[in-house]
């Protein structure tokens, strides 16, 4: 492996993702098999970082196990990751709700399958609530990030990274089984070392590592009894997503300049929805894409703006009608938003997202 | 005499507050065992010169709030999973020297597969394990370690094991995993067996340092409040019950075998 320099290879997007942590410095992956996202823990094992970075990768007992290793290690200043797919990222919410409770860069990946339940391993795009809107217990937010192609498993590794420690709260990486699963050409970057004890100390001041002559000791806990003090916390958290909501928003349009209609999609529904538009168009009908790159932040403010010119808007997803709620709230009542989806791990076609806009937005 | 002069006279000072036990008023209930078992494991880390390279995990449970006694860095882990987050601490920080402090509901029921994984794994950690038989910090319910018989709040006519099961022996379980090097059973209701204990907690805290593998110390314990008798007799109700279900002494020690 050339970790040195830049390279380009054909791999899945779940292999991009180990790839790309490597690349990145990350410190520590905690994992546990659960398809369709396994190779991202069987791609690390097999590159065997810890001869070449240092990096610590190991196989959990369960996915509650790999969620509070994710939790120490990032107590610690670390740059810890875990992957896995609905059913686990389930069992992980405990810990995920730890992680941002304790203002702790993380990461974290699902590669979505249908559900609920033990559902299918078949792809989907269902756990869009559970993501966006909290998932585990009480009031915080995760910067979601959705990508649509093997690049961007790769690319959002590092934007998380980047954000989660800017911001000191977790990240997600919400990708489908699509995107898991197929293979694409993936530039990746140069490896980064990773950081040093002092980088570490100076970049986390915070981090429980042990004392190393600091006066004070550092104690990461998310336990707080006193109501007043307990508020100022939960205050302070708010105000951290408020920033994030002003300066992160990131999305993409596609064709939306004359456009009557338009299209809302992410991750693999995105890309069926460009093949639509380009049938639709050839057909007359002018039709453009809005595809948040950011589920949260949600990119609210360019739906309300697009949404004045448009004759009407269907969200197209892998469930049964989540970020549609979203994109409702951002349009309020200016132009009809309907819903196209499938579920069961059904992937849809590009005509049948097509006869859904003409059946249900034009009529 | 002053507080300073009954201190230095004659150099006859046979006993002090650790240094690392932080000046703060305990939430513990007076005859807890907590309260010995926190100063143990200050005076070991003081003595080991671990002030700048220990880091704690504390549990959900009375010890909950361990990190304001001890003055290192600690992380609070949710219910049961501070093996879990030890073993991402101690392979992250390979010159810390990671130690949890946890009780029986965290380590023997919601965490027993955080603790027998870690265990079996053979992290290199010091696992420090309060059995007091009952859940002391949520008003005294049946624990996995509460004996046949035994009320609490929850079992308020004794344990039944056609109802509740047994007694989880779970330091006899850890004993059979091939990654613990150290596994024992202390108590700290007399001077003597505060200094076993002291010295069990020292050699966990060393084979943790040496890279030895897992060293697990549970130590019997009483909760006066949750058992609903006084500090003295807590002490005597343990000797004559919990010893004979949690007999006291080395179970394996594969770094110094005698």
């Amino acid at each position: 492996m050339k970790q040195h320099e830049e390279e380009v290879k054909l791999l899945k997007g779940n292999e991009a993702i180990a790839h790309a942590a490597i690349r990145y410095g990350v410190d520590g992956y905690f994992g546990y098999p659960i398809t369709p996202q396994s190779e991202v823990l069987e791609t690390l094992e097999a590159l065997m970082p810890w001869e070449t970075t240092g990096m610590v990768v190991l196989q959990a007992e369960s996915e509650v196990a790999a969620i509070n290793m994710v939790y120490g290690g990032a107590s610690s200043g670390k740059a810890v990751m875990t992957s896995s797919s609905s059913p686990g990222v389930s069992l992980k919410q405990e810990g995920i709700s730890y992680i941002a409770a304790g203002e702790l860069p993380a990461l974290i990946v699902n590669v979505m399958r249908g559900g609920p339940g033990l559902g299918t391993i078949q792809p989907s795009q269902a756990d869009y609530f559970q993501a966006v809107k909290g998932g585990g217990h009480g009031d915080y937010h995760l910067i979601v990030l959705a990508p649509a192609s093997v690049q961007e498993m790769a690319d959002f590794v590092g934007l998380g990274f980047d954000l989660s420690f800017k911001y000191r709260t977790p990240a997600m990486i919400l990708a489908d089984g699509v995107i898991g699963q197929m293979m694409e050409k993936v530039v990746l970057p140069p490896a980064k070392p990773r950081r040093t004890d002092a980088e570490i100390e100076a970049q986390c001041p915070w981090a429980a590592r042990g004392k190393h002559g600091r006066k004070q000791r550092n104690v990461s806990t998310t336990l707080e009894l006193d109501p007043q003090a307990m508020e100022k916390n939960n205050i302070r958290l708010q105000e951290t997503y408020r920033k994030i909501e002003q300066n992160e928003v990131r999305f993409e349009e596609y064709m939306t300049d004359d456009a009557e209609y338009l299209l809302v999609a992410f991750g693999c529904m995105s890309r069926i929805c460009r093949k639509t538009i380009e049938d639709a168009r050839a057909q007359g009908i002018k039709v453009g894409l809005l595809r948040p790159i950011t589920l949260w932040p949600f990119p609210s403010e360019a739906i309300s703006r697009l949404a004045e010119r448009m004759k009407g808007i269907l969200v197209c997803e892998l469930n049964a009608g989540q970020m549609v709620e979203d994109v409702r709230l951002a349009v309020e009542g200016k132009t009809p938003v309907r819903h196209f989806g499938r579920t069961g791990g059904i992937v849809p076609n590009p005509t049948e997202v097509l006869d859904a806009l003409r059946k249900e937005v034009i009529k | 005499m002053t507080k300073e002069e009954i201190i230095s006279a004659g150099g006859s000072k046979v006993a002090a507050k650790p240094r690392l036990l932080l000046d703060v008023n305990m939430h513990y209930c007076p005859g807890c065992s907590h309260g010995v078992v926190h100063k143990l494991v200050a005076e070991v880390i003081d003595e080991l010169g671990m002030e700048d390279t220990a880091i704690g995990v504390a549990p959900v449970g009375c010890a909950v709030f361990a990190y304001n006694y001890i003055d290192v860095d600690w992380v609070e882990a949710a219910h049961g999973r501070a093996p879990a987050v030890a073993t991402a601490l101690s392979r992250l920080n390979p010159d810390a020297t990671v130690f949890t402090y946890q009780g029986d509901g965290d380590l023997a029921a919601i965490g027993t597969c955080e603790t027998i994984h870690a265990c079996n794994r053979g992290e290199n950690i010091a696992i420090i394990f309060i059995n007091n038989g009952i859940y002391g910090m949520t008003g005294g319910q049946m624990a996995p370690t509460t004996l046949e018989g035994m009320k609490t709040s929850t079992t308020p006519y004794g344990r039944r094991v056609d109802l509740n099961g047994y007694p989880l022996n779970i330091t006899s379980l850890v004993k059979e995993l091939d990654g613990t090097c150290y596994v024992t059973r202390q108590a700290v209701h007399t001077p003597a067996a505060v200094r076993k204990a002291k010295a069990a907690i020292k050699q966990a805290f060393i084979n943790a340092r040496d890279k030895k593998g897992t060293s697990f110390v549970e130590i019997v314990s009483t909760c006066n409040s949750g058992w609903k008798m006084s500090p003295e007799k807590a002490n005597k109700w343990m000797e004559e019950n919990m010893f004979e279900k949690y007999p006291l002494g080395e179970l394996k020690n594969t770094v110094n075998p005698k």
